[in-house]
């Protein structure tokens, strides 16, 4: 290529001189806005450099005069937060749960966040309204496994069900009668049928499993199947079923039942919160007294 | 007037081996369509679960990163190995130094394609993003990538230009550039010799660091050096307009080369990255901004003279949309990476609508501008075989972007926000099943926009196989969508 000025036809800038494959570069200074913003950001990030942590030292790196540290910024926001509850909080402490229920502003706080703490912490397994599905309670209504006072939701919630790391956690385990020989399938039907009799009149149950029912099953479900909370054994003689309604699933239930898990919140949660949510959780509708 | 850039008149043209090059093209568009379409099914599966069909091969956890390297390793990477191909043997007026060697980085690189593919499906997965596949996968591509570097290098020796052309600049930094990052980001030791599984020498926040350090740069050397270098050589040639400034293009050159490389932390803001290399993340990401936009600027201005040409010619709408894409998100990106705006995208959707901007809208445009260019030319046609075909592609696709992007600003930007309301007690309002349900009809826009782009790439296939068979539809053609004779 030539080093002779070759310029553009249609600008009349002048070009480099060189041409690959017809492509040739015209020789524009570089825009002058282009070079002035760039700088900008050059001399804010320098600046920058002087207020926040940046460049590494041999022992440690350039804190900056602002004294920032994203650690710091967390523990400040956090502590802000608990400044906004601490009258709340303490006086939640001090105070029972009737005594939390009956004082409005107490209670105005108390629900609301429990109902914040429910949706993050609860509704993975019981549902945003609290709905329940098969195999996980219903917190809506007013029937209750372990109890629907303020006092036994607590509870539950500080324990939960089955947790293996709590002492204290609500146990009960019904026997796997079928798979454990105790009943044959045919009596385990019977039983099933006499199960959902107490719920259905439509449902024709035999003497047999009227007796097998009062022999194995009573102690824990008592003997008109009303439910027995000191044993953990669920109410049977209403039409509300964690593991599903019917002949079929009652049955399966008896040959080789299932067991659902709650995990013990109290080692997760503050006591603050946990009297939050069993007030948010008895106040939803089937809350004892 | 006159047209700056006849075709090839100083070329040697029966030199050029552009048989590995229209196979790479094919491949491109293969493979496109594929990664497009795997994109539509998973942007589906967020909207309704059951189309994960509750199989482990059809879970969305596999096909994401399939679709991820669909699009840039295969979509993009065969994109890139046509064009460099074909741009380095015209810019250097000479072949490529090997065409067996070529053919080997051609079919090496399907091989990779399809055993990261396979291994993605059937559960094999480093877990690092764009970094998923096991390291026999990893060491096959090693193989493959060294020979595209030493294939290139050699090629640029033997040129018969006095100086290398920009666009080769851009073509080289990207080989050579991922070559480094590969290796370094997949340095794992196999748990066997005849297992797949692998566990990566890094650890802890010093394998995450390293881990955004590659990915960050995959898309800038990758994505965005290596798409440079394809605009650097197509918009001259689709414009036949000289390149706007050669100063800008050295100065943007080793600015961007230099700056991209530190900005890798920014993808850790707020973890346990020490604050100080989050500093450097950020502020590098910043003063990365304008050397990002001297390529735009570079392309845009390139077309001085010709503006005109933008009533007729729909192959520089694409090329001209891309360059704009380019620009939206590179100025995006460095806003993202400040701590106060990450605070709020960081995890969202409004990220996921970033990068499909540069991905759908720099990316796949530019590649598709590159591909009406080349296949008229590759297949001996006079012009393509329609172009209001392309038009239709152009303004199907660009409305699909749209809906796109905006609907994952809206969604994203909602779900931040979602997340850190308190109310005046101090109590978070949502709960996280709250914002995934809130976000459902955004995610309905999304798979329509990406419907949309699905649909534009389909036209665009029918439109190149008919060119390549030598077919014309009958239709008026303005005067500059036909090729010059050589």
């Amino acid at each position: 290529m030539s080093d002779k000025l070759d310029k553009d036809d249609v600008t009349g800038v002048e070009t480099t001189g060189h041409e690959w494959d017809g492509i040739k570069e015209l020789n524009n200074p570089l825009p002058r806005w282009w070079v002035w913003v760039w700088l900008l950001t050059i001399v804010w990030s320098i600046g920058y450099y002087f207020v926040y942590p940046s460049w590494p030292t041999l022992s440690g790196y350039l804190q900056g005069s602002a004294d920032w540290s994203s650690r710091g910024e967390v523990a400040k926001e956090l502590d802000q937060l608990r400044q906004m509850q601490a009258q709340y909080r303490t006086a939640m402490e001090g105070k029972t749960l009737a005594e939390i229920k009956a004082d409005a502003s107490l209670m105005d706080f108390a629900y609301r966040g429990g109902q914040s703490a429910f949706g993050l912490f609860c509704s993975q397994c019981h549902g945003r309204g609290a709905e329940g599905a098969v195999g996980i309670a219903n917190l809506n209504d007013d029937y209750w496994i372990w109890g629907g006072t303020l006092e036994e939701i607590q509870t539950t919630i500080q324990h939960g069900v089955r947790d293996e790391n709590d002492f204290d956690s609500r146990y009960a385990m019904m026997p796997a009668f079928v798979k454990d020989g105790i009943l044959d399938q045919a009596q385990a039907k019977e039983v099933a049928s006499y199960v959902m009799a107490m719920s259905d009149r439509s449902i024709r149950a035999s003497q047999e499993g009227a007796t097998l029912y009062q022999e194995q099953c009573a102690t824990c479900h008592g003997e008109r199947g009303e439910g027995l909370k000191e044993m953990g054994g669920p109410r049977l003689n209403d039409a509300i079923w964690l593991y599903q309604g019917g002949v079929e699933a009652v049955y399966q239930q008896i040959v080789s039942p299932k067991h659902g898990m709650m995990p013990a919140w109290g080692s997760r949660l503050d006591p603050v919160t946990i009297k939050q949510l069993a007030i948010y959780v008895h106040s939803l509708g089937g809350g004892e007294n | 007037m006159t047209v700056f850039a006849a075709d090839n008149t100083l070329a040697p043209k029966d030199e050029y081996q552009d048989g590995v090059v229209r196979a790479a093209t094919i491949a491109t568009v293969f493979w496109g369509i594929v990664g497009f379409s795997v994109g539509l099914l998973i942007a589906l599966q967020l909207a309704f679960p059951a189309l994960n069909f509750d199989l482990p091969w059809t879970s969305f956890g596999r096909l994401r990163p399939l679709h991820t390297s669909a699009v840039i390793f295969a979509f993009g990477g065969n994109a890139l190995l046509a064009t460099s191909f074909y741009s380095l043997m015209r810019t250097c007026r000479t072949g490529l130094a090997s065409e067996k060697a070529a053919w080997f980085v051609f079919w090496g690189y399907q091989l990779f394609i399809v055993m990261a593919a396979l291994g993605y499906v059937l559960g094999i997965t480093q877990g690092k993003e764009y970094a998923e596949p096991e390291w026999y996968v990893d060491l096959w591509l090693t193989i493959v990538w060294v020979v595209y570097l030493v294939l290139y290098i050699a090629t640029l020796k033997q040129r018969k230009e006095p100086h290398i052309y920009v666009s080769n600049w851009f073509y080289l930094a990207f080989i050579a550039t991922v070559a480094v990052l590969h290796l370094v980001n997949n340095a794992a030791v196999p748990v066997e010799i005849t297992s797949a599984k692998s566990y990566i020498v890094h650890a802890g926040v010093q394998d995450a660091l390293i881990q955004w350090w590659y990915a960050h740069n995959a898309v800038g050397f990758f994505l965005t050096a290596g798409f440079l270098g394809m605009m650097y050589y197509f918009v001259p040639k689709q414009t036949g307009r000289p390149v706007y400034s050669y100063r800008l293009s050295i100065v943007h050159f080793w600015s961007l080369i230099f700056l991209y490389i530190w900005a890798g932390p920014h993808h850790l803001l707020y973890t346990a990255l020490p604050d100080w290399v989050q500093t450097l993340g950020m502020t590098f990401s910043i003063m990365l901004w304008m050397p990002s936009w001297g390529g735009m600027i570079n392309g845009v201005m390139t077309l001085s003279g010709v503006w005109h040409k933008l009533r007729t010619d729909p192959i520089l709408w694409f090329m001209i949309s891309a360059l704009a894409f380019y620009g939206m998100s590179t100025f995006e990106g460095p806003m993202m990476s400040i701590k106060a705006v990450n605070a709020l995208s960081h995890y969202t959707d409004w990220t996921i609508g970033h990068v499909h901007s540069g991905a759908l809208g720099w990316v796949g445009f530019i590649s598709f501008g590159a591909i009406y260019y080349l296949v008229p030319r590759l297949w001996g046609a006079k012009r393509m075989y329609s172009v209001a075909l392309i038009r239709w592609h152009f303004w199907i696709a660009t409305i699909g972007i749209v809906l796109y992007i905006v609907a994952m600003w809206v969604s994203g930007i909602m779900e931040g926000l979602m997340w850190r309301e308190y109310d005046e007690l101090g109590f978070l309002v949502y709960s996280f099943i709250e914002t995934v349900e809130a976000k459902h009809p955004y995610y309905l826009i999304r798979a329509l926009g990406g419907l949309l782009y699905v649909l534009g790439s389909l036209i665009m296939a029918y439109n190149l196989i008919m060119t390549a068979k030598g077919k014309e539809r009958n239709e008026s053609i303005p005067e500059d969508a036909m090729i010059k004779a050589a």
